[in-house]
């Protein structure tokens, strides 16, 4: 009994990672960031506006949130349906009252489906980014490159086409990327994307098409991981949030602007047993000295003009 | 295949010859923190699939990216605040990739022991030969990278093979004789340290570890609410606070800088350690001192007991 020799080779036992997608760089030594006006804390909220199919084909894998029952699964099609008909309208209430400035991730085929929510979207002038073309559509490794090209264009250009927005930013379908993602979407004029989850920082990511700004947005605060993958209670999501706040408020007198990123989805906490704890939680992070609510774009501008 | 791995005796908890840890604490708590390197792109082992997604496997990557990217620091600075010295389980390619991290460590005069060499090689399928080469190579990048003899083992990924304890114990001999390779973290059958049969009769202790205290099983495996796993980690604590007044208790919380360093989490583990370091008779230390304490002065007397009360096996 042995392995192939090659199991114990290291061909990328060097400095930095192992591989060319960016450079190794520890978040404690990088310069300090400086938000407008002397802010310590970027608060990004970003509202994941979702369409699942009925018919998936859950190709290679059925998405968070999507059908697990025997089609036609009505009980989770409509469940998430509810957040854009529903939950949505709580969202956009709560933000108007704490003045939270959110971003919007839209599956391409939901603003399709809905211009009235496209449109309510735009008219708050808010920024909208593109969520692929719906949760079914995935990109993953082995997925035909020609194949991917073609589903990225038509995410990105008929998003552009629908909200008269530029659509700078992009988050993939379960946040899952084939190998030739980062090109793709840096050949179709995307300037930020926000599917690695490797630092609470923006850094620069290299592809063969120009650089991209990987934007961190936690997954592991995200409503759905929390409530839906971890089961925790409502009250703990509020409290996670609430440390979460804090922790990086400290962290930020000391080491410069930090972000909080909150992934949120009104199918998740726009029901009426939890849209309270959003509510407080917006409470909670406004009521706190230096917090600055950013649409992405915007926290992306502020970081990059310090950093070039 | 064996129906128990034989590394050791039953030994009964009650009635134990009483352990004394230095300066009459009743537990030996230590933090032991590990610091690990998975590779985005690693070779297939047959028996286990390194992720759950092909090529690139970006979330489950990056995420633990994110601890050495973001956490470890984090992470680093709550344990000085409470004069915990890490014991870090190493993935040791570390030591190539992200040697800043390690001269941190070093600098603090941390423990840095075995954790295999990458979280993504795992030693199932390894020949004999394979998996002794594999353990020299860790234990010789911590010597050279550190300068310390390395004293712990933690199989990489908690992969193991019949005879991993066996050949940690003789690489350590043959590099450092008993300077190195004496104690082992990967198994969970005790509160207190117990020796280990070898096939070298090696002097050899298990640490006790916690898997129920390890952050990574708290909060992936159990989906632990953040302040519940602060009150598991006291309450564990305090049970073991009021037991070793009998005889010296060992508790271990493993940490993974991807887990208890999110700004979510580090709350609950930062007042949890500020409770526990508040205790007077708390002999906050690292593993290898807690093996080389008891192999030098409990091991006998262990050993003795084991026999009378097992039969003489």
């Amino acid at each position: 009994m042995a392995l192939d020799k090659e199991y114990l080779e290291y061909p990328n036992r060097s400095y930095g990672m192992d591989h060319s997608r960016y450079d190794w760089s520890m978040l404690s030594e990088r310069p300090k960031i400086n938000w407008p006006g002397a802010a310590k804390l970027a608060l990004w909220v970003n509202v994941g506006l979702q369409f699942f199919p009925l018919n998936q084909q859950g190709n290679p894998f059925v998405v968070p949130g999507g059908m697990t029952m025997p089609y036609p699964d009505l009980r989770h099609f409509t469940l998430r349906d509810y957040g854009n008909r529903v939950g949505i309208y709580r969202f956009l209430q709560a933000f108007d009252r704490y003045n939270i400035k959110a971003t919007f991730a839209f599956n391409t085929e939901l603003a399709e489906r809905v211009p009235y929510l496209l449109q309510r979207i735009n008219e708050r002038g808010d920024e909208i980014l593109c969520h692929g073309w719906n949760m079914d559509s995935l990109h993953y490794g082995g997925l035909d490159r020609e194949e991917e090209a073609e589903l990225v264009e038509r995410s990105l250009s008929r998003l552009r086409e629908l909200s008269g927005q530029d659509v700078r930013g992009w988050i993939s379908p379960a946040r899952n990327e084939s190998e030739h993602t980062p090109e793709l979407l840096a050949g179709n004029g995307v300037r930020y994307f926000c599917d690695w989850v490797n630092d609470d920082m923006p850094y620069r990511f290299h592809t063969d098409s120009g650089e991209l700004i990987a934007m961190p947005l936690s997954n592991e605060l995200e409503d759905r991981f929390v409530l839906m993958n971890n089961l925790h209670s409502e009250q703990s999501w509020l409290e996670q949030v609430c440390d979460a706040c804090d922790c990086l408020l400290g962290e930020a007198e000391q080491q410069g602007g930090r972000i909080l990123g909150l992934n949120i989805h009104p199918w998740m906490l726009g029901q009426p047993h939890r849209i309270g704890k959003l509510e407080q939680a917006l409470e909670y992070i406004g009521s706190r000295e230096g917090v600055w609510s950013a649409g992405a774009s915007e926290i992306v501008q502020a970081w990059q003009a310090q950093v070039n | 295949m064996k129906a128990e791995p034989g590394f050791y005796d039953y030994w009964p908890y009650e009635n134990r010859p009483k352990i004394e840890w230095p300066n009459g604490a009743r537990v030996a708590f230590w933090v032991a923190p590990n610091i690990e390197f998975y590779e985005l792109d690693p070779p297939a082992n047959p028996h286990r699939q390194a992720w759950p997604q092909p090529y690139p496997a970006l979330p489950g990557y990056s995420i633990r990216d994110y601890g050495n990217r973001v956490g470890h620091v984090r992470q680093m600075e709550v344990l000085d605040r409470y004069g915990v010295r890490g014991s870090i389980s190493l993935s040791t390619a570390l030591c190539d990739h992200h040697p800043e991290i390690i001269a941190m460590c070093a600098e603090r005069d941390w423990e840095f022991f075995s954790h295999g060499i990458y979280n993504t090689r795992y030693t199932y399928g390894m020949s004999e030969q394979q998996e002794r080469d594999m353990i020299r190579d860790s234990m010789e990048s911590i010597q050279r990278h550190s300068g310390q003899h390395c004293a712990g083992y933690l199989a990489p990924a908690l992969s193991h093979s019949e005879l991993t304890l066996d050949l940690f114990a003789e690489v350590g001999s043959e590099l450092a004789g008993d300077e190195a390779g004496f104690y082992t973290c990967d198994l969970f059958h005790d509160d207190q340290p117990t020796p280990i049969h070898l096939r070298s009769g090696k002097k050899f202790a298990s640490i006790p570890y916690s898997l129920e205290m390890n952050d990574t099983i708290a909060y992936v495996v159990n989906k632990i609410e953040p302040r519940r796993y602060g009150q598991i980690l006291r309450d564990n604590f305090d049970r073991l606070y009021q037991e070793g007044a009998r005889s010296g208790t060992v508790m271990c919380i493993p940490t993974h800088n991807y887990q208890v360093s999110c700004p979510h989490r580090l709350r609950a583990f930062e007042e949890a350690l500020e409770y526990i370091t508040g205790h007077s008779d708390v002999w906050v230390t690292t593993g290898a001192e807690i093996a080389r304490h008891f192999i030098d002065n409990c091991y006998q007397q262990s050993l003795a007991d084991i026999n009378a009360r097992s039969g003489g096996h």
